[in-house]
């Protein structure tokens, strides 16, 4: 895994890309939670979808413009993802903020993973010193996501439960 | 993949997302079905008004209003007739017919069929939640015959339906089957489906999280093709009748030629039309 990240220019790439991916996908689930009438949990994506909007400026910035891109399969993940997006089919309209934090926090887990796995597997020195800084930031921020989780109650074992479903008929 | 590589891309997926809020609810599989289907736009760097998105009825059918490319969301079940007259009508527009496994296999189970016969150059993405997810979760023709519900006590006892089965034996050209899980594995394979020439058929398994919340699981039940694509009809049978439903990858890759019109639409207007229709 990771034999093809040798270079910082492809590094940059998958940086990149799976910083955008983050953005992307937590608009969405802001988009999702407006929807469904969950102002809260849409401002959290909202927020997150910001802090990642600041590492994509970043990696544009290591890489004097926007890096260039690969085929959305040829990515290097360890996930059928990029590995800081919440995964197709985790989001739900009853999640409450522990869940949402929850995701939030896997994703940065996973993302940390992915440049400590980088790091420890390049034979680039520049590659291993971005990744190993990248890799930093994502365990800072899952540190910080912790605390935030601890503030709110694990949902009851039925919360997905509705008697009322949300879709309408046509 | 016959594509050079872009340093800066003419187009991304946001360059296909309208303005429209899906209103599906968070965690369904048709999110990443949706995204699939942009990713696989921005690679072929289809600008958004050369792609029409045709749909029947359904959760699956709402694409069209989801996209920034022109859209048809048409009767239910009959979206393949739709989107065979504007192919023929404008050869030069990528025709992709979004639809569910209510839409395509059951009332458009006929539809479906003869657009496999007649292979019009187009693509067919039904996403397949075996279940009627917008009527709020009857069984569907693709539902296991023991799946238990309110609806459908102790299940239907009815033989699901082999779609890409009945697909192959129709005359479909290209047929595949992936998993809203892997939206990239989803669209590379329809990036492969757009381009074949003919009618290719894609099969998506795609969760319906609130009437089928089992369906999550899906994503520890898939698993990738072991072998290469056949062009071979009797080998892609024989792999279908005998696949267990989960296997995702290309199946089938044919050869038979497109069907084309006959008639040079551009030489006729309304009006030649309405003197043909008085006699
Ligand atoms: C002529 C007609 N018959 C029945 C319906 C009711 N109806 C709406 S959607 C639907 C089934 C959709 O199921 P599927 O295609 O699997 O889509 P999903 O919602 O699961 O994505 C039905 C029966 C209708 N709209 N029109
Ligand atoms: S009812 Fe099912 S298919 Fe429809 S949007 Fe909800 S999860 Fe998706
Ligand atoms: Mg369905």
């Amino acid at each position: 895994m990771n034999q093809a990240i040798s270079t910082l220019d492809a590094f940059l790439t998958h940086a990149h890309e799976l910083e955008r991916e983050a953005v992307e996908r937590y608009e969405d689930l802001a988009e999702q939670m407006e929807v469904h009438n969950k102002p809260e949990l849409a401002e959290l994506f909202r927020k997150m979808a910001a802090i990642e909007q600041q590492h994509v400026d970043k990696v544009e910035g290591l890489a004097g413009g926007q890096p260039r891109t690969f085929a959305p399969w040829d990515y290097q993940w360890q996930t059928p993802e990029s590995p800081e997006s919440i995964p197709v089919g985790q989001g739900h309209y009853r999640m409450n903020p522990h869940q949402a934090l929850s995701l939030v926090l896997a994703c940065e887990e996973r993302a940390e993973a992915f440049f400590a796995n980088v790091a420890e597997n390049t034979s680039d020195p520049a590659v291993r010193e971005s990744a190993l800084q990248f890799a930093a930031e994502e365990r800072e921020h899952a540190e910080l996501l912790k605390v935030w989780l601890a503030r709110y109650p694990e949902p009851k074992a039925d919360w997905w439960q509705d008697l009322d479903d949300p879709i309408s008929q046509e | 993949m016959n594509k050079p590589e872009s340093l800066v891309p003419r187009y991304s997926h946001k360059d296909y997302k309208s303005a429209v809020k899906p209103i599906w609810c968070p965690g369904c599989g048709h999110f990443g079905v949706e995204s699939s289907l942009f990713r696989a736009l921005a690679y072929l760097e289809l600008p958004p008004e050369r792609v029409a998105v045709v749909s029947g009825i359904g959760c699956s059918s709402r694409i069209p209003a989801y996209t920034q490319c022109y859209g048809f969301h048409g009767v239910h079940g009959r979206a393949p007739a739709v989107a065979t007259g504007l192919k023929l009508a404008r050869p030069e527009l990528t025709v992709i017919v979004t639809s569910g496994d209510g839409d395509a296999f059951s009332i458009g189970g006929n539809h479906f069929i003869h657009a496999c016969r007649r292979n019009v150059d187009m693509t067919l993405l039904v996403m397949d939640n075996e279940v009627y997810g917008m009527t709020k979760g009857q069984p569907s023709p693709t539902t296991p015959a023991d799946w238990d519900s309110k609806i459908a006590p102790g299940g239907t006892g009815v033989n699901p339906f082999a779609p890409l089965a009945v697909a192959l034996a129709s005359g479909a050209n290209f047929i595949a089957r992936g998993f809203s899980g892997d939206p990239n594995g989803v669209a590379h394979l329809l990036v492969e489906a757009i381009q074949h020439p003919g009618f290719s058929f894609v099969q998506v398994l795609s969760p319906c999280i609130t009437y089928r919340p089992e369906e999550r699981f899906w994503k520890k039940t898939v698993h990738p093709s072991s072998v290469e694509p056949t062009r071979d009809p009797a080998v892609a049978g024989h792999r279908l009748l005998s696949d267990d439903g989960f296997t995702t990858g290309i199946f089938y890759l044919g050869n038979r030629p497109c069907y084309t019109a006959t008639v040079d639409t551009s030489n006729h207007d309304l009006s030649a039309i309405e003197e043909d229709l008085a006699l």
